[in-house]
């Protein structure tokens, strides 16, 4: 006993509060940071863009352009074929996972934002549907294979001491570890299916034929209801996934996919070539005729203005708005996990609640992004508040089902009193669980908010592309990548020492 | 030369001994128990014999190592992975076949689960589940076989059915139990232990119920 206080860092007798420490420690990171930060209102009268907004809600048009229905199906059929491909390519990753090069392989894809990916694959497969696929599978392949290695390893052995001498290893695997792992591996692709679906909504912003596409220039046209016809069938089809999501149907939803995708762009594979072996080559590297000390000194002059100019202006500007995005999060999932939890309100209150959650959850980081700008102007405010509510949702929505299964004593107290003395308390350390799981995530969507012009640094990947700078976007990428993978050892680190644990089923 | 034999046999647990000092010898065609109190080294024991010959030999365990996902039939099964190619394994394990149920069936019947085929484990009561564990042990086909508490979970009626198989289908058996009354009914010798010390070691037909009291005493 003694030794696990000491080890934990705390004093016998002083009232260790670890988990609120840390708390007041994030949130007065976040005050500090929000100061530094630019987060302000831009526009001079914000009010006419949300009357124009709010006409467009109420008056939602199926009929605006025929091209809705087809890229309501290009977004599914997108977001099946790359959570697919994600899951075969994922599962092998998964059973590799006691490499370390398999695991950094996999650090290394699943850091970098699938939008960032679709703007790697554009450069060298063209707007195809390869490129939209691939932007999906090659970041989610490196999430299964984490998330199923997690699952895998929580088998029961016990099995194990009663096999017959000379069971093969795949009879072992089959019999022992995958039947207990199934189940889990169905809801948990269940949930990527539904992150593939936002993801590929998304990927229509870089010019694939998703919804995205159609909504970027509804949105910069001002055809909010256009807007809010594409968003409500979007809802309808994430709302209703369990329904039409069955194990056996996959094989069919697959075929189909493939049959309705748009074949469109051809494969120039010289691209892929000159891509990879000259485009991201640092321009010093590829101008030079030999490699010599000059060189050297160039390459370095490179590295230094790309580091001083863009990565440590992107890296200051990405922390900030993480962290007051991580903690708006925090507060606003405290704020909506009451309203879907049966503790505090009834069928009726809940099903409202219920609605508001899913639809602040379904709308993409990115489109609640564009909203928010579109009515205050560029700063971090629009992205910050966007993160907030997005993944404010997300946590809500989890925890808000876990109260479900909290005995209360009989005699509890209700309302405020019941939330603040009994219900807060019990589930906090599930809360910053959840929250500090998804401090990664919220880094990689500051990173893509970037495209929308706030200066994170995907505003700098998003230019060097724009400027056809290849080399220049690869570093950057590469950076981003290391501060996603060194907030996720960091996130891992916290939540050791404080103790806290996350079921694999949520990412 | 006995099937298995132990030489001063001493086990330690974080320096608790476990087992005093322990010798003892079992011949082939005998049927023991292990009988004494909780922690008197009962399932120490009989994990130590049956790493001694654990290839030719099937066990129960007290954890009773079953998939719990997979139903009664896949568990059965199990008691036989090694006899059969990998594909067939994993096409057995999507589609049971008939040959092999037609197997199991005989095994289940004798058991009492023949009602329960293709239920899955965890929908099981826990004497459900050790008679799954005691029809895997059956199906595998060995000459020896070991169970730590195997029929604790079965009701009065069923447990004899139980141990009636086990004896019927294995030459050796070596079982740990806390019912007296069924270890001496089912048992060639009884091996008492105290505290890790070897205290009794007698042919069960010269012993009756109220001589074994000594052991479950301060």
């Amino acid at each position: 006993m003694t030794a696990s206080i000491s080890s934990n860092g705390f004093k016998a007798g002083s009232k260790p509060r670890p988990l609120l420490r840390i708390s007041l420690g994030f949130l007065v990171i976040a005050l500090v940071l929000g100061l530094l930060g630019d987060f302000e209102i831009t526009t001079l009268d914000p009010w006419i863009e949300i009357e124009r907004m709010v006409a467009g809600i109420i008056t939602p048009d199926f009929s605006a352009t025929e091209d809705l229905w087809s890229a309501v199906v290009n977004t599914v059929a997108f977001a099946i074929l790359g959570v697919a491909l994600g899951n075969a390519m994922g599962f092998p990753l998964a059973l590799a996972f006691q490499f370390r090069a398999v695991r950094i392989l996999c650090a290394f894809i699943r850091s970098v934002h699938e939008l960032f990916w679709a703007l790697i694959f554009l450069q060298v497969f063209g707007l195809t549907p390869l490129t939209g696929v691939l932007a999906i599978a090659i970041p989610y392949a490196g999430i299964f294979a984490k998330v199923y290695s997690e699952i895998l390893e929580e088998s029961d052995p016990a099995p194990l001491q009663t096999l017959p001498k000379g069971t093969s290893s795949i009879s072992t695997f089959m019999f022992v570890r995958m039947p207990d792992a199934w189940a889990h591996f169905k809801t948990y692709a269940l949930y990527r299916l539904e992150c593939g679906l936002r993801s590929s909504a998304v990927l229509g912003f870089v010019g694939l034929p998703t919804i995205g596409f159609h909504l970027e220039s509804a949105f910069s046209q001002g055809r909010y209801s256009e807007v809010t016809a594409l968003l409500i069938i979007f809802y309808v089809i994430i709302a209703t996934i369990r329904k039409w999501v069955h194990a056996r149907l996959i094989p069919l939803y697959i075929i189909l996919a493939l049959l309705v995708i748009p074949w469109t762009g051809e494969l120039a594979t010289s691209n892929l070539v000159r891509f990879f072996t000259y485009d991201i080559l640092p321009h010093p590297l590829r101008v030079a005729e030999t490699f010599d000390m000059g060189t050297l000194s160039a390459l370095g002059a490179w590295l230094s203005i790309m580091w001083n100019e863009q990565a440590l202006p992107g890296i200051i500007a990405t922390i900030i708005l993480t962290q007051v995005a991580l903690v708006g999060s925090g507060a606003l999932t405290l704020l909506f996990f009451p309203l879907i939890s049966p503790k505090f309100f009834n069928t009726f209150g809940r099903t409202t609640g219920h609605i508001f959650l899913v639809v602040l959850r379904s709308t993409p980081e990115y489109v609640l992004a564009l909203i928010f700008l579109l009515l205050w102007g560029p700063s971090m405010l629009p992205a910050a508040v966007a993160l907030a509510l997005h993944n404010g949702a997300i946590i809500g929505h989890l925890i808000g089902r876990y109260t479900e299964d909290m005995d209360l004593r009989p005699d509890s107290p209700k309302g405020l009193n019941l939330y603040a003395y009994d219900v807060l308390p019990r589930l906090y350390p599930q809360f910053l669980a959840f929250l500090f799981y998804r401090w990664e995530v919220i880094m990689r969507e500051t990173a893509i908010l970037g495209i929308l012009g706030i200066a994170t640094l995907g505003f700098y990947i998003d230019s060097a592309f724009a400027d056809l700078r290849f080399d220049r976007a690869m570093f950057l990428i590469v950076v981003t990548a290391i501060l996603n993978i060194g907030i996720d050892t960091l996130s891992r680190y916290i939540r050791g020492r404080l103790r806290l644990r996350t079921t694999a089923d949520v990412v | 030369m006995p099937l298995l034999e132990l030489k001063n046999a001493t086990v330690q647990y974080n320096g608790t001994a476990v087992l005093n000092n322990l010798s003892l010898g079992i011949e082939q065609g005998e049927k023991i128990a292990l009988v004494g109190q909780s922690g008197a080294g009962k399932s120490t024991l009989l994990n130590l014999l049956y790493q001694q010959c654990k290839e030719d030999a099937a066990l129960v365990p007290q954890d009773l190592g079953l998939v719990r996902s997979l139903s009664v039939f896949h568990n059965v099964y199990m008691g036989r992975l090694n006899k059969h190619p990998s594909w067939y394994n994993v096409v057995n394990l999507i589609k049971p076949l008939k040959k092999e149920v037609d197997q199991v069936l005989p095994i289940l019947i004798q058991v009492g689960l023949e009602e329960k085929v293709f239920e899955p484990i965890r929908e099981l009561s826990g004497g459900q589940q050790q008679r799954t564990a005691v029809a895997r042990a059956i199906f595998k086909d060995s000459s020896i076989f070991f169970g730590d508490e195997p029929v604790s979970a079965v009701d009065e009626h069923q447990s004899h059915t139980v141990m009636q198989a086990i004896s019927a289908s294995h030459q050796t058996v070596v079982l740990s139990m806390h019912d007296v009354e069924l270890a001496l009914k089912y048992s060639s010798r009884v091996i008492g232990l105290k505290d890790g010390d070897l205290v009794m070691n007698e042919p069960s037909g010269s012993l009756k119920a109220s001589d074994l009291d000594g052991l479950y005493k301060q």
